[in-house]
C-alpha cells in the first residue's frame, strides 16, 4: 500500500497539487501503472476531522500564505490580503467546494468566434471542443456520481432551494432544479448519501461529497504506485541544459529542502501557485519563468463573475439547513447579447451561518443598516451569480518581491479589474436575482459583492498556437515536453459553469495522454 | 459573564458610578447597572472599557443582544499592548464627542449623535481595528447565535435529513 520512491528516482512523474486536477490525474496515472510522486504543500484533513464551524475550518484547510492584490476589483478592498478562498492539503479545493458539476455549453468552447471582438477581451478559442471533451464529462460524471447524469436522481430541495424554486417559477424561468451535483442523492457501497447537514464549504463530515482526498487518492495509493508527500511545498522547477524539467525543489514541514527527480512533471496547484511556480523557476535560459516564451504566464487570470443576492422575509427560511448548493436557474446562462453582455451567468443556492454572514454580507458596512439585516438572519435566504468573466492580458498573477514567504521567495500578486461586460453581467444579475425573491414577497433584497476568489483560471492558458498561451490541447506546455499544466489554469476562457468537473475531464483525458506517450516513448 | 467573582450587588453600587445608561464602572472594572455581569479591567481606564463596550453596540447594534456579549467582544483589548493605541483611540473619540457638543461619548443621549460621532471617526485605523475586530469578536460567539436563530454544528445530531431541511410550508 504505502509506497515511498526515492529522490533520486529520475521515472517517477512528479504532480504538484493533490485538488481535483492534480489529485485525480495522480491517481489515475497510478492506476495506469505509472509511477508517482504527489507533493502536497498542506496535510491531510478528512471526513474524521472536519468541523461544523466556519471560523474553525476556515483556520483548518485554507491556504493563508502571504498574498497581495492590486487592481479596482472589490476583493482587493474588502480583502486585500486574500484574494483567494481556496483549501491548502490533500484534495486541495474539493475538500470545500459546493459540489456544482456543470458541463460547459457548447459555444462555450469557442467565444472568439462565438462572442466577435469584445474591446479590451484576450478572448481565444479552446483547441478542444464540446465533442472532445463529452466522453470526459461522461467519465468524471461517473467518477463524481454527479446527480442528473448517467440515470443519477437529483437531491432533494431545502428550505432555501424551495424559496428559490417558487421565486424563479413565478418570474417564468423554466430551466430550475436542485443542480447536477457530486453530492450522493443515494446510499452507495462505500459512501452515504447526503444528510442535508449544511456546512458544505467546511468539507463533508460523512463524505458524501466527492473530495480528490478521500475519494481519488486512496484509490492511487492502494495500487502501490502513488506517493503523496504531505507538507511539502514546490519552490522550483529545476531543467537540464536541454531545456527539459529533471526534478524539483521543494521544502519540507521543517523547511528542510530536497530535490525530487521526475520524468515529467505536472503542475496542479491552483491557477495563483501555479504560474507563480513557473515564474519563480525563471533560470538564465528561461529568465522570464518556465513555459513563458509567450508571455502569458500569469496573464488571464479569470475568477468568474460573481456576487451574491440575499433577502428576508416576514417567516423563517432557515437557509442553513440542508446541502449549500443543490439549487440553479439556468436559464440566464445562454450568450444572449441582447441583454447588454456577452456570456451568461447561473443563479445557484449558497448560503452562510451566521459567522460568515456577518463578514460578507456587506464587507465593511456598520450600524442599523447592517444589524437589522442580520437580525433577520433566520428569515434569509441566498444566492451565488455565476457567470463568464472575459480574460484580461492585465489580469495577472505576478510576483511581488517586495514580500517574500518562509522560504525567501516572492510571494504572488493578483491583480484584477472588472471587464465592463463583467459589471454589465454582474448588475443584469443582481436584478434577477432579487427579481426572483422580491416574486415571493421579499421584504429586503440585498446585491452582495463578490467573496474571495474560489474559481481562479486561465494563468496558464491553453491554445492552438504557442504564442497565444502556455499550454497546448493537452495541457503540455508549449516550450517544454515534459512539463504539464493539469488544473483551472489551463482555462482559456472561463465559460459559465462552476470548473470542477472540467478540471476533472481535463485532469482523466490528460492522465491517458501521459500514460500513452510515456509507453511509446515520446517522453 | 462574571469576570470579578466577589463582587456582590451592594458592593457594586457602593463602589461605581454611572456610565452611560446601561453601564456602571468602579476601580478596575466594568459592569451591567443591574450587577448581571462584571468584567474586571486590569491595564485600560475603568471609562475607557466601558466607552469601548458602548462603541462596539453602536457599530453593530442587536437590541436582543445583551451588553456583556459586546464586552466579551472587546476584552481581549484589556492588554499591556493594545493599552497605549486604545487609550489614544477612545480620548479621539471622546474628543470628537466634545467637539460636536457633548460632554463625552458615553454621555451622549442618543444613539444617532453617538453615530454621528462614529461617522466622523469612520476611516480612522482604531475605527477599523474595532470595527474588524468585532467581526469574529461578536459574531463568532457560540452563545450570541441563538438570538439570530442560527443552530451551529449538526453534524452530531444527524444532520437535518430528519430534523427539518425542508420543513417550511409558506411557500
Amino acid at each position: 500500500m504505502s509506497v515511498s520512491f526515492d529522490k533520486k528516482d529520475g521515472n517517477v512523474v512528479v504532480v504538484i497539487g493533490t485538488g481535483p486536477g492534480g489529485g485525480v490525474l495522480a491517481s489515475e496515472l497510478a492506476q495506469k501503472g505509472v509511477k508517482v510522486v504527489a507533493l502536497e504543500a498542506g496535510g491531510r484533513h478528512g471526513p474524521e476531522d472536519f468541523v461544523n464551524d466556519e471560523w474553525a475550518s476556515f483556520g483548518q484547510i485554507s491556504w493563508l500564505d502571504s498574498r497581495s492584490t492590486s487592481g479596482s476589483w472589490r476583493v482587493a478592498k474588502d480583502f486585500s490580503g486574500l484574494p483567494a478562498w481556496i483549501v491548502k492539503g490533500v484534495g486541495g479545493s474539493s475538500q470545500h467546494w459546493a459540489g456544482a458539476s456543470l458541463r460547459f455549453q457548447e459555444h462555450e468552447w469557442k467565444t472568439q468566434t462565438v462572442y466577435g471582438n469584445v474591446t479590451g477581451a484576450s478572448l481565444l478559442d479552446w483547441p478542444i471542443d464540446a465533442k472532445t471533451m463529452d466522453p470526459y464529462y461522461t467519465k468524471a460524471e461517473e467518477k463524481l456520481r454527479v446527480t442528473r447524469t448517467g440515470g443519477r436522481k437529483g437531491l432533494p430541495g431545502n428550505n432555501n432551494y424551495k424559496v428559490f424554486e417558487a421565486g424563479a417559477k413565478k418570474l417564468g424561468y423554466k430551466d430550475v432544479h436542485t443542480g447536477r451535483m457530486a453530492i450522493n442523492s443515494k446510499d452507495y457501497d462505500d459512501f452515504v448519501a447526503c444528510q442535508q447537514t449544511g456546512f458544505c464549504f467546511q468539507g463533508c463530515k460523512w463524505g458524501a461529497k466527492w473530495s480528490a482526498g478521500y475519494n481519488e487518492i486512496p484509490v492511487g495509493e492502494a495500487t502501490g504506485n502513488l506517493e503523496v508527500r504531505i507538507n511539502s511545498q514546490a519552490l522550483k522547477i529545476e531543467h537540464d541544459a536541454s531545456g527539459k524539467v529533471t526534478g524539483v525543489i521543494y521544502a519540507d514541514a521543517d523547511g528542510k529542502q530536497h530535490v525530487q527527480k521526475a520524468r515529467i512533471v505536472c503542475v496542479a496547484g491552483n491557477s495563483i501557485e501555479s504560474p507563480r511556480l513557473l515564474l519563480n523557476s525563471a533560470s538564465s535560459m528561461f529568465p522570464d519563468g518556465l513555459a513563458n516564451s509567450s508571455g502569458q504566464v500569469g496573464r488571464n487570470y479569470m475568477r468568474h463573475m460573481t456576487g451574491s443576492v440575499y433577502a428576508t422575509f416576514d417567516k423563517p427560511v432557515k437557509m442553513w439547513r440542508g446541502t449549500t448548493m443543490a439549487g440553479i436557474i439556468q436559464d440566464e446562462a445562454r450568450h444572449d447579447p441582447s441583454r447588454g453582455f456577452v456570456g451568461g451567468y447561473e443563479l445557484e443556492t449558497l448560503s452562510l451561518g451566521i459567522p460568515f454572514m456577518a463578514a460578507f454580507l456587506d464587507p465593511g458596512a456598520w450600524g442599523r443598516e447592517f444589524t437589522s439585516a442580520l437580525d433577520q438572519y433566520e428569515n434569509m435566504a441566498g444566492m451565488w451569480i455565476v457567470g463568464e468573466d472575459m480574460p484580461q492580458e492585465t489580469n495577472r498573477v505576478s510576483l511581488n518581491y517586495d514580500v517574500k514567504d518562509q522560504f525567501g521567495l516572492p510571494t504572488p500578486n493578483v491583480h484584477f479589474d472588472d471587464h465592463p461586460n463583467d459589471i454589465a453581467m454582474r448588475n443584469h444579475a443582481y436584478k434577477q436575482g432579487a427579481a426572483v425573491y422580491d416574486a415571493v414577497g421579499a421584504v429586503r433584497t440585498f446585491p452582495t459583492p463578490p467573496y474571495p476568489s474560489t474559481h481562479n483560471l486561465g494563468t496558464n492558458r491553453m491554445s492552438a498556437k504557442a504564442r497565444d498561451g502556455v499550454v497546448n490541447k493537452w495541457g503540455q506546455t508549449h516550450d517544454i515536453k515534459n512539463l504539464f499544466v493539469s488544473d483551472g489554469s489551463q482555462f482559456t476562457t472561463g465559460a459559465a459553469e462552476n470548473p470542477t468537473l472540467t478540471i476533472v475531464a481535463l485532469a482523466i483525458r490528460q492522465a491517458e495522454r501521459i500514460a500513452s506517450e510515456m509507453s511509446k516513448g515520446n517522453i | 459573564m462574571s469576570y470579578v467573582k466577589s463582587l456582590t450587588r451592594r458592593d457594586l453600587l457602593k463602589t461605581s458610578v454611572a456610565a452611560g445608561s446601561l453601564l456602571v464602572i468602579g476601580g478596575g472594572f466594568v459592569a451591567a447597572s443591574n450587577a448581571a455581569w462584571a468584567l474586571e479591567v486590569t491595564h485600560l481606564k475603568s471609562s475607557t472599557m466601558a466607552t469601548l463596550i458602548q462603541m462596539a453596540r453602536d457599530i453593530y447594534p442587536h437590541d436582543n443582544i445583551a451588553d456583556e456579549f459586546y464586552a466579551a467582544a472587546v476584552k481581549g483589548y484589556d492588554t499591556a499592548e493594545s493599552k497605549g493605541p486604545v487609550e489614544e483611540g477612545i480620548a479621539a473619540l471622546n474628543a470628537a464627542a466634545t467637539g460636536r457638543g457633548h460632554a463625552s461619548y458615553l454621555a451622549t443621549g442618543w444613539e444617532r449623535d453617538r453615530v454621528d460621532t462614529l461617522r466622523s471617526m469612520e476611516s480612522s485605523p482604531f475605527f477599523q481595528q474595532i470595527r474588524g475586530g468585532l467581526i469574529t469578536g461578536l459574531y463568532n460567539q457560540k452563545a450570541v447565535w441563538p438570538v439570530f436563530g442560527y443552530e451551529g454544528e449538526s453534524f452530531s445530531k444527524g444532520g437535518y435529513i430528519d430534523r427539518g431541511f425542508n420543513d417550511i410550508k409558506w411557500v
